[in-house]
Parts: C-alpha cells; sequence; structure tokens
C-alpha cells in the first residue's frame, strides 16, 4: 500500500498527493496527519491537491474528514492546487467542502494560514 | 424482362453517345435558361464535365463517386453565386428532357424502358445536389456556432490578480459551461484571486442560468478564488427575488465599477481621490 508523506515546514504540515487514492491509503494518511499534529503542534495543514485529476465523493468526503480531524486538534486545513475539472466534478457531485479554506497554489496556501495566525494572535492580544 | 431492361440501359447509352452534342446544347440550353444570369461559360465547362463523368460512370458498372464530386462542386458554386439549391436540381433535371427528344426520334421501346432507368438516375442526382447544399450550410452554421462561442467568452484582466468575465447574450448550459471552464482556467494561470461575473449582457435570467451562476462561483471557491456578481440590472433583481432564487453569501454588486472596488479593498489596495484637474483650475482663477 502506498502512503502519503507528511512534510513539516516550520509549525505548517504539508501533504502532497500524488498518487491514485486508494481507501487503505486515505485512512492511514488521516490517521498519520492526526498523530502528526499532535506531536508537532502543527497550527496548519496544507494539502495539495495539484496533480489531482479524477475525483469521486469519496475523495471529497475524505478532505472534508481530515479538516475536521485538524480543527478538533486547532489546526486550519487548507486545500490548495485544485484544478478547474476537478472543481467542476465537485460542484455536480453536490460537494461544496463547507469548512475547508482553499487557496489557488501552495504559496497562497502558506500565506493564507500566516494571515489566518495573525488575526489569531491579533485577537488575543487585543 | 431484366434482358429488356439490361437493353434499353444499353441504347441510352448509344444516344448520349451518338447525340452527344445535340442533347448537350439543349441541356444548355435549359439550365442557361433557367439560370438567368451568371457566368455562362463557366457553366458550359462544368456541365460538359458532368456529362462527359456521368457517360464515364456507365462504362465503369455504375461508380458515381467522381460524378458526385463534380454535383457537390456544383452545388456549392451555385450557392456561392445565390442560386436557390432547388434551382440548381431544376438545372440537373433538365438533362432528362433535353434526352427525351433524342428518345422520342428514335420511338423504340428499349430506348423508352432505358429513359425511365435513366431519369431514375438523374433524379438522385439531383437530390444529391439539394442534399450536398444543406451538408455546406450545416457546416456553415456549425463552424459559426463555435466562432461565437470562442468568441462570446473573454476573459479580462482588471487588475493584479482580478480578473472579469464580460457575459453578454443569453446563457445555456454549454456557453456556461465554457466560460466556467475558461474562468477557472484563467484563475489557476495568472493566479488571481478574485473574480467579477458580469452579467449587464444577460438578457434574462432564470433558475436555470442563476443555478450556473452559482455553480462557477462555487467551483471557484473550491479552487480559492472569490466571485462577485455584477451588472445586475432593477428588472433583474426583482426577477431574481421573484423567483425565490438564494445566492446565499456570495457578494452581488449593481455595476462593475462596484465590484472592482470591491474586489480591490478585498485584495488589499486603498485608493484616494487626488484632486482634480477641474478642482485646481477653479483654484488658479
Amino acid at each position: 500500500m502506498d502512503r502519503v508523506p507528511v512534510l513539516k515546514l516550520g509549525d505548517i504540515l504539508i501533504v502532497s498527493i500524488q498518487i491514485d487514492l486508494q481507501d487503505q491509503s486515505v485512512l492511514a494518511l488521516q490517521e498519520d496527519l492526526a498523530d502528526q499534529v499532535v506531536a508537532t503542534g502543527a497550527r496548519g495543514v496544507i494539502i495539495d491537491i495539484t496533480a489531482v485529476e479524477i475525483v469521486d465523493s469519496f475523495i471529497g468526503r475524505m478532505l472534508a474528514t481530515i479538516a475536521a480531524i485538524s480543527r478538533m486538534l486547532d489546526a486550519d486545513t487548507v486545500v490548495v492546487g485544485m484544478r478547474p475539472a476537478v472543481a467542476i466534478t465537485l460542484v455536480e457531485l453536490g460537494l461544496s467542502l463547507g469548512g475547508v479554506r482553499t487557496a489557488l497554489n501552495l504559496e497562497k496556501g502558506v500565506a493564507l494560514l500566516n494571515h489566518l495566525e495573525g488575526s489569531k494572535i491579533a485577537s488575543v492580544t487585543r | 424482362m431484366s434482358v429488356s431492361a439490361e437493353a434499353g440501359r444499353r441504347r441510352i447509352e448509344e444516344l448520349l453517345q451518338e447525340h452527344q452534342e445535340r442533347v448537350f446544347k439543349r441541356w444548355l440550353q435549359l439550365a442557361a435558361s433557367s439560370a438567368g444570369h451568371g457566368d455562362r461559360g463557366d457553366l458550359t465547362g462544368q456541365l460538359r464535365e458532368i456529362y462527359q463523368a456521368l457517360k464515364q460512370s456507365f462504362t465503369d458498372s455504375g461508380d458515381l463517386s467522381d460524378l458526385r464530386g463534380l454535383l457537390a462542386e456544383l452545388s456549392r458554386s451555385r450557392a456561392r453565386h445565390g442560386f436557390s439549391p432547388s434551382e440548381t436540381a431544376v438545372m440537373v433535371f433538365g438533362l432528362k428532357e433535353a434526352l427525351y427528344e433524342s428518345v422520342e426520334a428514335d420511338g423504340s421501346p428499349e430506348a423508352l424502358r432505358g429513359f425511365i432507368w435513366f431519369s431514375r438516375i438523374i433524379d438522385d442526382l439531383g437530390l444529391f445536389t439539394i442534399e450536398s447544399y444543406a451538408v455546406a450550410r450545416e457546416k456553415v452554421i456549425i463552424d459559426q456556432a463555435e466562432q461565437l462561442l470562442e468568441l462570446s467568452t473573454p476573459v479580462v484582466k482588471l487588475w493584479e490578480g482580478i480578473v472579469a468575465v464580460p457575459l453578454v447574450g443569453t446563457l445555456d448550459s454549454a456557453r456556461t459551461q465554457v466560460v466556467m471552464e475558461k474562468l477557472l482556467q484563467t484563475l489557476v494561470d495568472t493566479g488571481s484571486e478574485h473574480a467579477v461575473i458580469d452579467i449587464t449582457g444577460v438578457p434574462a435570467v432564470d433558475t436555470q442560468v442563476a443555478q450556473h451562476l452559482l455553480k462557477t462561483v462555487v467551483a471557484a471557491r473550491l479552487m480559492g478564488a472569490e466571485c462577485v456578481i455584477s451588472g445586475i440590472r432593477p428588472q433583474i433583481a426583482h426577477t431574481i427575488v421573484t423567483l425565490g432564487i438564494e445566492f446565499g453569501d456570495i457578494v452581488t454588486k449593481a455595476s462593475l465599477a462596484d465590484a472592482l472596488a470591491h474586489a480591490l479593498r478585498e485584495s488589499g489596495v486603498d485608493f484616494v481621490r487626488r484632486r482634480t484637474h477641474v478642482a485646481v483650475r477653479t483654484e488658479e482663477r
């Protein structure tokens, strides 16, 4: 079974999906990610799906589940690099990925997380 | 009977060969009278080619592909000169009348039987010219529809990170699909986080069009971009509310200018109005 690597960059975890996802590898990814968030105290998770060309409702639900798990552990999730065809397919499937933040690419995703963190700190100090 | 049909066919072939000049001249005369105007020399050349191809097809055991090619060409060129397809067909049918004079003069039962066979072939050919006219016409229409689809969906860059799609004309599923794909692709290519969909040029918004717009906005959101819908005219706003369409938390603006201002604000651009030239001039006076 292929495992999706979870990379740590500062206090952000980056997951780049570059394989055809099977049910098993998705479940493993969810576990790995939860472990890593706790172990590293990450404040943000970026899921890069630039290489994903085909989606179904299962993958749509996977993204929502990962976001929900991360939120429980106080980390924001950003999905980056979604292709137009993928976005159209998800809309046609009726999945709007509520609760998942999105960004056009990895760079903007990191910027979004930094912005979110910045506003969190600002609201605490205020 | 079949022997007789075969004999009739041979007789017609002979007549076409023997009376070639007479039949051809008569045909040309009929064609020219129905044509009325146009380039006569051109017509003579084309008809002669068709006549030769017709004779050739009989000796080639009824292979009509060459002849059909010529007729398609004739149909096209006459359509270009503004003839209706039935005029072209009538011109082809004229060959029957031209040959009939020779058949009548011949008077033999073989020739009469053969003439029935011959006229069936000519009918087919005449109908073929109409068919090829329709095919050519259809191709033009399809090409134009495609061009229109391409032309009518420009995505323009308004500012760094802001693109706009001015929609003009009625929105149907096929067009919305093209617009949607093009907009989303542009968002990826330019890395724009804001898009403005301007519907000033859309004559009417019904539930289906609204549905298409909502889908586009949601798809753009999934990719990490925000859409603003602008150019909503008072009547359209009224229609949308009457139909009970919910735009939810999608930002809508009355004009493109408002939408641009909104997008600029969202992307963190501040703008201040400088003192205008008019004001300066009045101060000087």
